[in-house]
């Protein structure tokens, strides 16, 4: 029954989409600047049918329908009812159905809400977010359906993956998704301006919004990511360079490239032609991500099952975007004539931009390089932190430094007034920076450099916070999120303290100023599986400080799986982070012991680095 | 130079594409294929319903072994029980089957609900002796002649396909 009305209305988006294309193409040939009535109302009907098609998917796990395999391989009868929900998702093919809501959703949204641009930009936009979507929509008809049944109905369903049962994983991939696929509406656009040759401020206005959404959930999702990888794989890091973690952070450099280069755009007219490409190339990184990760070419947490054919068809989707957008873009292209002067700031804007793309091309590199080795050459090899960490930390100290003074510069042509402030500033920076040393008795040279570099970055954008003049408070409050947040990124990788032992239940251990001792063990039946509860009491001898923590090994039964569960304690200063795991045929426990300074800011900064994206956004659409 | 940038960034694009295309026709990277052929000379698995060992010995009276390694949980087991309920009636075909670190109960309740066509049952409690057959996810069948020689392998859920491929290896007797 279900799954009748969920491919009914999955046929019906098809068609409505094609109407689209054929009503919008019908339109483009008439000379008014009016769009069809029957445009706008079949806008309309796509979104609400494709949302209706995702709830009646919703409504099949909420009321556990095994007939449908997708249910019964992704959910249980026993599971609470928020994961069921988030179940509709956490799997491949409910969540291209989710991929199309944003498409259909966004297509409209921009649809209704750039009435004051021409006719035939509006139109084109619509026709190729159209085909986005129709290709789509054939993928999970034809190969990832998730109305597909199954027969005989199984009685029971095979559960979702338990650490995949978490509330942050539940949010993580709508927030990615928004982020992400958003970005389609200003690829369809900037196709859309080439061929209707709509360009400079007015295209740049047009797309400004929703560069700015996209790249908020991106940023809220790679976050929310990170601190389920945080809390949930136990391991105290939140950032792997994981293939599948790098694949959200591609799109997310090209999209704080363009957004950028937009006010170069939109202020002077010029970089046209480089910021169509970074909205070609966002989109295209996001879909390339889509087919690294469901392609089962790359193996992670975020694997789905692997399918190949699933792989070519992503495959032929993202050959035919590309040599689209290729070949437009060189069938278009002309040199600019706007000249822009070395020191301004478009120049500082510019060398953002720069640095963004030298960020994607380092971690496009390390992704690809060992799936290009192993195609190529079938040799195996990894890259891992060390890489990422070597060719990326010593270029964010010069970043950071450019992101303090870029801002300050002025458009068309600069002159430094404040170089006496800049200096002020720096010298500020370094005496804290001793300080900070001090206070931790640890050091490092690069440690140094970035822990100046932020603190340089802080203080600048704090004085131009005070300084009355400046309104750009969500350019400030990004650039000084972005400064604490390397700031407490710095401080925590350095200043982190970690312990690794064996121990059983009523023993002692004093590992250097720590004192351990394992209090208990409990067993507990839950809902969907058991749970052994450790109570361990840290103390640490010096500061008399004692805190309990309590980890736990979770036996999941559908399916059979083993979790640990981290027990961590947060306060403003510091974490403390503990896991415990069994060991075979032995009565010892594994801990693993971590204290984490200012853990917490660091979700804070991301928070409030998003928060910047979000001032924009409504300063942009008050000024429209 | 723009002539040269516009073929330069085309090749890229090729080049990139075609590395993906290869790479996901290159899924083999942990396929043990290369059984095929191999005497598996010491069979060696627990029994599922007493403390004994299924050996070679036990299987050398018949013409075709499938060894099919399984568990409850795995979903796509269910998937392919039908086809192994259907083989399990010809004639010149045994199977046995490995059940793959999974609980007691949950392998037994399996088969009373989906039935069960196995002839001989094994258990692999930690997954270690599967290793030997180069299993390194399940389900996976592996079929065997009477002197024990790997004649073919099958990595995923068994479909209709190999079904008919099965049976006329095991009806050319």
């Amino acid at each position: 029954m279900l799954s009748n009305i969920g491919n009914s209305l999955l046929f019906l988006n098809v068609i409505i989409s094609l109407l689209i294309i054929y009503y919008s193409y019908n339109c483009l040939k008439i000379s008014n600047n009016l769009i069809f009535k029957k445009i706008y109302n079949l806008s309309l009907f796509q979104s609400t049918s494709i949302l209706i098609c995702f709830f009646t998917l919703i409504s099949a796990f909420l009321i556990s329908d095994f007939s449908l395999i997708n249910v019964y391989q992704n959910s249980h009868s026993l599971k609470p009812v928020f994961y069921k929900i988030s179940g509709t998702w956490g799997n491949h093919e409910g969540s291209l159905l989710l991929w199309v809501i944003i498409l259909t959703i966004f297509s409209f949204l921009f649809l209704i809400s750039n009435n004051k641009h021409p006719k035939d930009y509006r139109l084109y936009t619509l026709i190729i977010q159209n085909l986005l979507i129709l290709g789509f929509l054939f993928f999970i008809l034809f190969n990832s359906n998730p109305f597909g049944i199954v027969n005989p109905v199984p009685k029971e369903g095979l559960g979702l993956n338990p650490i995949l049962q978490d509330p942050a994983l539940a949010i993580h991939p709508p927030l990615l998704y928004v982020g992400f696929v958003g970005s389609s509406i200003y690829f369809s656009a900037a196709m859309a301006s080439m061929i209707s040759n709509y360009n400079d401020k007015p295209f740049a206005k047009s797309i400004k919004s929703w560069v700015l959404i996209s790249w908020v959930f991106q940023t809220l999702g790679i976050l929310v990511g990170s601190i389920w990888a945080y809390y949930e794989l136990g391991w105290g890091g939140f950032w792997f360079w994981d293939p599948v973690e790098n694949a959200s952070l591609l799109p997310w450099f090209a999209m704080t490239a363009l957004l950028h280069s937009l006010l170069v755009l939109e202020k002077r007219k010029a970089l046209y032609f480089w910021t169509i490409i970074l909205c070609l190339l966002t989109f295209t990184l996001s879909v390339t991500g889509t087919f690294l990760v469901r392609s089962g070419i790359l193996n992670s947490v975020h694997t789905f099952a692997n399918d190949p054919t699933r792989g070519i068809y992503i495959l032929i989707f993202l050959s035919i975007m590309i040599s689209a957008s290729v070949y437009l873009l060189f069938t278009k292209y002309k040199p600019e004539k706007s000249h822009v002067s070395a020191n301004s700031k478009e120049t500082f804007v510019l060398i953002n931009n720069w640095f963004m793309m030298f960020y994607l091309l380092t971690v496009l590199l390390g992704t690809l390089y060992p799936i290009f080795l192993d195609a190529l050459l079938k040799s195996k090899i990894s890259v891992g932190p060390p890489f990422y960490n070597s060719v990326i930390i010593p270029v964010v100290v010069v970043f950071l430094v450019f992101m303090a003074v870029g801002p300050q510069a002025k458009w068309i042509k600069n002159r430094f007034i404040n170089l006496k402030q800049l200096l002020a500033i720096l010298v500020g920076a370094i005496i804290i920076n001793f300080a900070i040393i001090y206070f931790f008795k640890s050091y490092s040279v690069i440690s140094n450099l970035i822990i100046i570099s932020s603190l340089f970055l802080i203080i600048s954008s704090l004085f131009d916070f005070l300084k009355k003049s400046e309104t750009n408070l969500s350019r400030i409050l990004s650039h000084l999120s972005f400064g604490f947040l390397i700031f407490f990124i710095g401080l925590n990788h350095n200043f982190s303290i970690e312990k690794d032992f064996n121990l059983k239940l009523g023993e002692t251990k004093i590992i250097d100023n720590y004192k351990f001792v394992l209090k208990d063990l409990e067993l507990y039946n839950q809902s969907n599986y058991k749970t052994i509860i450790g109570k361990l009491q840290v103390r640490n001898v010096i500061t008399n400080e004692e805190r309990i923590l309590k980890p736990e090994i979770r036996i999941y039964e559908n399916p059979q799986t083993l979790t640990y569960e981290a027990s961590i304690l947060t306060n403003f200063f510091k974490d403390h982070y503990l896991t415990m795991s069994n060991i075979d045929r032995s009565e010892y426990y594994n801990i693993k012991f971590q204290e984490k300074p200012l853990m917490i800011w660091i979700w804070i900064s991301t928070i409030a680095l998003s928060f910047g994206g979000f001032l924009s956004l409504f300063r942009n659409a008050k000024n429209n | 130079m723009q002539k040269i940038i516009k073929i330069t960034t085309s090749i890229f694009f090729i080049f990139i594409l075609v590395v993906f295309y290869i790479s996901l026709n290159n899924t083999s990277d942990y396929d043990t294929e290369n059984l095929v052929g191999i005497k598996l000379e010491k069979i060696k698995l627990e029994s599922f319903e007493n403390k004994k060992y299924l050996t070679n010995e036990n299987l050398k009276k018949n013409n075709f072994t499938l060894i099919n390694f399984w568990a409850s949980w795995c979903a796509p087991c269910r998937v392919e029980h039908p086809f192994l309920m259907e083989l399990s009636q010809e004639k010149n075909l045994k199977i046995l089957g490995v059940n793959f670190k999974d609980k007691r109960n949950n392998a037994l309740n399996f088969l009373d609900n989906l039935g069960n066509p196995y002839h001989y049952l094994a258990k692999d409690d930690q997954g270690k002796q599967s290793i030997g057959f180069g299993i390194y996810g399940i389900p996976e069948s592996i079929l065997i002649d009477k002197d024990f020689i790997v004649i073919k392998k099958f990595v995923g859920p068994l479909n209709l396909e190999d079904l008919n491929e099965i049976k006329k290896i095991t009806n050319l007797l």
